[in-house]
């Protein structure tokens, strides 16, 4: 391969120490019928304190390299390699012992479905209280303490009563927001979100992007936000890392990816969202759907699906070029493809 | 008999459709008094303890050629209405009535030429398709079903194959597993054309797309409109979507309408404060425009026993005594008699401080005037 | 971004996409490539065919009369001249007897479960599919059929009817109706509440072509994977039947008949007389490892 795989340095990140790094990520799935590729050489850095989207259609590898984070993936039928170093060490090569310390404590993970990442024979409280206690020690009045400040910190109305609650009592939001409550039951420092408000109605999903955005900041904490909807990622994001067919093929500020994006893949998923779309004309919508990762075509995988190109496109997987002060795009026409349309111009006019 | 099966290609040139009954100004669709009571039943005798009201009360046309979009929460009863309308499950009380026939009754449409007339597209494309079956023969079923013979079946619903972009030649035989979501909606669709519907109901039919599948299903359902003759009613829990494809647009909340207008009305110059709070809700694709405090709090409350008088009461910035005492009525604006709202608000004689307050634009209520940007930048674009 | 094309025949996928011709396979294509590989799948069922081979050619393949009694060759060790698997406690030749016996044994253990497969798996569809009234007054009169251990169910039933194989096969069928139909019922209350049957319901379809087009094919993969298991404890079942006295009766050859009557001779020719109960330990456990084999192939999404 003739990508280049170092990427350049956040310069911000240059000042403070980065809280993660991942250089060259890869994921394979490993089956009877052979190993399937699901995250390709995968790079990106996250300050403390930053929100970084991973944006992707399903199938692109993002929640997978989410999970590849805290190798949350099935063991031995993945394969992980690259680097993770979470605030200088690596996760990758971290011993189980340390990785268990590691997992709810610095780093956490909420999830799309808390009815499924919550227990559902044990109540709230006692769900904060396990982890405080098996990662501070604390007793278990302290824990429960803890409990009561954490669901109020996360604003579930009348707490108290809600930690004797079990799951299945709460509706969709609040199930959320218990769910956001256990993940930052020991303060981590990295907070991992895989689609955390897919499933919820509009009216609740804005409340929880507002509320994970306000904890986050004052918690201060690193954050990295899986969705497929560029709206949450506007909503929430510093930064944005595009992905496709396990590549990210676009990573900049969110200003650059969502209103200066060059990659015509994130062009395009731009240019075919509905929103403020004239109602009487088509939507330019990317045509064909995404490849087969188990046959992904020579070359880049977009190219089947690009209007840009060219044979090379179809011959050889583009590099990196460097984009702004510390973003990427990997496309072989990148400097030959038309300015990007003004800022703005395929979302709604401010 | 036969030629009801033939290609509506022709009806496009020609704008009378042959098959229409009641004129260009009979509504295609009318639908009053619809309801649908589920009861939970408890304890030993399985006596009936609650019900889940999920459609109550609702009345609504869809003209001919139009697209009704039907927006809501979950637990707004957006999906169940769609069953009832296919009479999937049978209402408690209320009538149909399909292009000036009532469905059911003695000399009205009996209910297999309704589901002929009235086709449904699917939400979830993994479980609307047979799993063992060709995604061909799933498409030909229908006018089987009807008489068609085997040989014709087939060739029609390998041409509707082609119509919805899936070439036959590519795809006939393939079973849903070997097919993509898009390209199983797209199954879907031709499957709900086979029989020559003039109406598709489209339940979330985009909703578990990927966004850029999603770009390419709207288009071909903008073309399949047009090419035949259809008329849509599209629910959606997507804003976005409903605003591009509707004409007029149905706000229900707790399994009742509290708002109908014309597309451009509804998005911008809502009158109901839960249609407000639902398009402020909305998400743009702009960082610089982000949502800083919720347009409203807490969860849709439960269909089960939903709260009395007005269902919105519980959430609504401008509740009033009378908001909690007594439902407010569905009434056509003043400004726009198009415009249908049941809020006691636009209701000048509700005896709500804010009354009438709506009825002239500009002096619309404020509490959304502190959440900046995306619903009036969405209004801007409309009003342009 | 106007060089993003609308034309709609685009949704055709990108061409490495394209799943070849060849490749494109049904379920039961599916099911059978995935047999195809299981080695030993494969060789358990080749062990069933040649058992079920064996009994059906039994007059042309048993060397001996299996009726044929001696006095003076009772009990014959294995490996006896002209007898290779020994004889009876009447010096009847085994390996006749065993292989006459499979003949019965294997109709007992596989036409029970035939017919309980068709009879409750008919019930179960019609019971899941239809809902309300018809399920409840099916299940529950399944649920009275439950409420015994299977082997005194059988037992009580043919010992009501008396023995016999006719009562035999009749009380076995009805011990095995209950739990096929749960299992029917289970699989066609879920397919009822899929859209594609909504669809064919939207269609104007009638009830019937929607349970025999869109329900049974559906229904079928865990039937057949419960029904493969079935059998070898219908052989067990009947053997113990036999065994009791209330299947077959002597002097027909059954292998749960013969165990029963060597019982006499087992301190004089163990080998001889565990040689019935062996046929039955390895066609038995022949049809639970294939019935395995079936539910790891038939295990599949598609």
């Amino acid at each position: 391969m003739t990508a280049p795989s170092k990427i350049v340095a956040d310069p911000s990140q240059a000042a403070a120490a980065p809280l993660l790094e991942v250089e060259n990520l890869h994921v394979d799935f490993i089956s009877r019928a052979g190993r399937t590729p699901a995250v390709r050489d995968v790079s990106f850095g996250l300050a403390p304190g930053e929100v970084l989207c991973i944006l992707g259609e399903s199938g692109s590898g993002k929640s997978v390299t989410l999970r590849a984070l805290m190798r949350l993936l099935p063991q031995g039928r993945s394969e992980i390699r690259g680097q993770v170093r979470f605030q200088g060490e690596d996760v990758l090569k971290m011993p189980r012992r340390a990785l268990n310390m590691l997992r709810g404590a610095r780093i956490s993970m909420i999830f799309q479905e808390p009815m499924t990442a919550l227990d559902p024979v044990f109540t709230i409280g006692d769900q904060i209280a396990e982890t405080v206690i098996r990662h501070t020690g604390a007793s278990r009045e302290k824990a429960m303490a803890r409990a009561l400040e954490l669901l109020e910190l996360v604003r579930i109305p009348s707490a108290e009563r809600r930690l004797k609650a079990y799951p299945h009592e709460l509706s969709g939001g609040l199930r959320q927001r218990a769910m956001i409550a256990v993940s930052l039951s020991c303060y981590p420092q990295l907070l991992l979100a895989d689609e955390p408000t897919t499933a919820l109605d509009a009216t609740v999903q804005i409340q929880i992007l507002i509320l994970l955005k306000q904890l986050q900041q004052d918690l201060g904490m690193g954050t990295i936000f899986v969705t497929h909807d560029l709206g949450v990622a506007a909503q929430i994001a510093d930064k944005i890392a595009v992905m496709y067919a396990g590549r990210v093929v676009e990573y900049g500020s969110a200003e650059e990816v969502l209103l200066n994006p060059s990659h015509p893949y994130a062009r395009g998923m731009l240019a075919s969202t509905v929103s403020g779309q004239p109602r009487d004309r088509d939507i330019a919508a990317i045509p064909g759907s995404p490849p087969d990762m188990r046959n992904l075509p020579a070359g880049c995988a977009f190219a089947p699906r690009c209007a840009f190109a060219t044979d090379l496109c179809h011959r050889s997987e583009p590099g990196l070029t460097q984009r702004g002060a510390f973003g990427h795009v990997s496309c072989h026409h990148v400097h030959r493809l038309d300015p990007p349309a003004p800022a703005g111009a395929s979302v709604t006019t401010l | 008999m036969m030629n009801f099966f033939k290609l509506t290609k022709a009806t496009v040139a020609a704008p009378a459709d042959p098959r229409d009954r009641g004129g260009p100004r009979q509504p295609m669709l009318i639908a009053r008094n619809l309801r649908k009571h589920f009861p939970i039943t408890g304890g030993l005798l399985g006596r009936t303890v609650a019900s889940v009201r999920a459609v109550d009360d609702v009345s609504f046309a869809v003209r001919k050629g139009e697209t009704l979009g039907v927006v809501g929460e979950s637990g707004c009863g957006k999906s169940t209405l769609a069953k009832l309308l296919m009479h999937l499950v049978p209402p408690d009380s209320g009538e149909l009535i399909f292009d000036g026939l009532e469905v059911g009754a003695r000399d009205g449409l009996r209910l297999r030429d309704l589901r002929r007339n009235m086709q449904m597209v699917f939400q979830d494309s993994a479980s609307s398709l047979n799993p063992r079956m060709p995604i061909e023969e799933s498409v030909a079923y229908g006018p089987r079903v009807h008489g068609m013979g085997r040989a014709q079946a087939r060739a029609h619903a390998i041409s509707l194959l082609e119509q919805v972009g899936l070439p036959a030649r590519l795809f006939a035989g393939r079973y849903p597993h070997e097919l993509s979501g898009g390209q199983k909606q797209r199954v879907n669709i031709a499957r709900a054309l086979a029989l020559d519907p003039r109406m598709l109901i489209l339940d979330e039919a985009v909703s578990a797309l990927d966004k850029s599948v999603e770009a390419q299903v709207l288009n071909l359902l903008r073309r399949l409109k047009a090419e035949f003759n259809l008329t849509y009613l599209f629910i959606s829990h997507d804003l976005h979507v409903v605003q591009y494809i509707s004409d007029r647009v149905m706000v229900m909340y707790l399994g009742e309408v509290v708002e109908i207008g014309p597309v451009e009305r509804i998005y911008a110059s809502a009158t109901h404060p839960y249609t407000r709070a639902l398009l402020a809700s909305q998400l743009h694709a702009d960082p610089r425009a982000r949502v800083t405090e919720p347009p409203i709090t807490g969860d849709p409350p439960n269909p089960v026993n939903p709260p009395g008088g007005c269902r919105f009461h519980t959430r609504c910035p401008f509740a009033e005594t009378i908001c909690s005492q007594t439902a407010p009525a569905l009434t056509p604006l003043p400004a726009a008699s198009e415009h249908v709202v049941a809020c006691h608000m636009a209701d000048p004689a509700s005896g709500h401080t804010r009354a009438g307050a709506q009825a002239r634009p500009g002096l619309v209520p404020s509490a959304f005037a502190d959440t900046p940007g995306p619903d009036r930048t969405s209004k801007e674009g409309v009003r342009a | 971004m106007s060089e993003m094309t609308t034309n709609p025949s685009l949704a055709v996928p990108a061409p490495g996409e394209d799943v070849p011709r060849g490749e494109r396979r049904s379920y039961w294509g599916n099911v059978r490539e995935r047999l195809r590989h299981d080695p030993v799948t494969l060789f358990f069922m080749a062990v069933i065919v040649a058992a079920v081979g064996t009994a059906v050619l039994a007059p042309w393949v048993a060397p001996h009369d299996p009726y044929a009694t001696s006095m003076l060759a009772r009990l014959r060790p294995i490996g006896t001249e002209g007898h290779i698997l020994g004889t009876d406690e009447l010096g009847r030749d085994m390996l006749s007897r065993l292989i006459w016996g499979a003949r019965t044994s294997l109709l007992m253990g596989i036409l029970p479960v035939v017919i309980a497969v068709a009879v409750g798996g008919l019930l179960g569809v019609i019971a899941g599919f239809m809902g309300g009234a018809v399920n409840m007054i099916v299940m529950r009169t399944m649920d009275v059929f439950y409420a015994f251990p299977s082997v005194l169910l059988a037992v009580a039933i043919s010992g009501t009817l008396g023995g016999g194989m006719g009562s035999g096969l009749l009380a076995l069928t009805l011990v095995f109706i209950p739990s096929l139909c749960r299992i029917a019922e289970t699989a066609a209350s879920q397919i009822r509440s899929l859209d594609f049957v909504d669809a064919a319901r939207a269609s104007g379809a009638p009830v019937h072509s929607i349970i025999l087009t869109h329900v049974v094919g559906n229904v079928l993969p865990p039937v057949l994977i419960y029904a493969s298991s079935l059998i070898s404890v219908s052989i067990l079942l009947a053997a113990g039947l036999s065994f009791l006295g209330l299947g077959v009766s002597p002097p027909t050859a059954d292998w749960g008949q013969m165990l029963s009557s060597l019982r006499q001779g087992i301190y004089m020719q163990p080998l001889v007389c565990a040689l019935p109960g062996l046929a039955i330990l390895i066609v038995s456990l022949s049809f639970n490892l294939v019935s395995d084999g079936l539910r790891q192939a038939m295990d599949i999404k598609a």
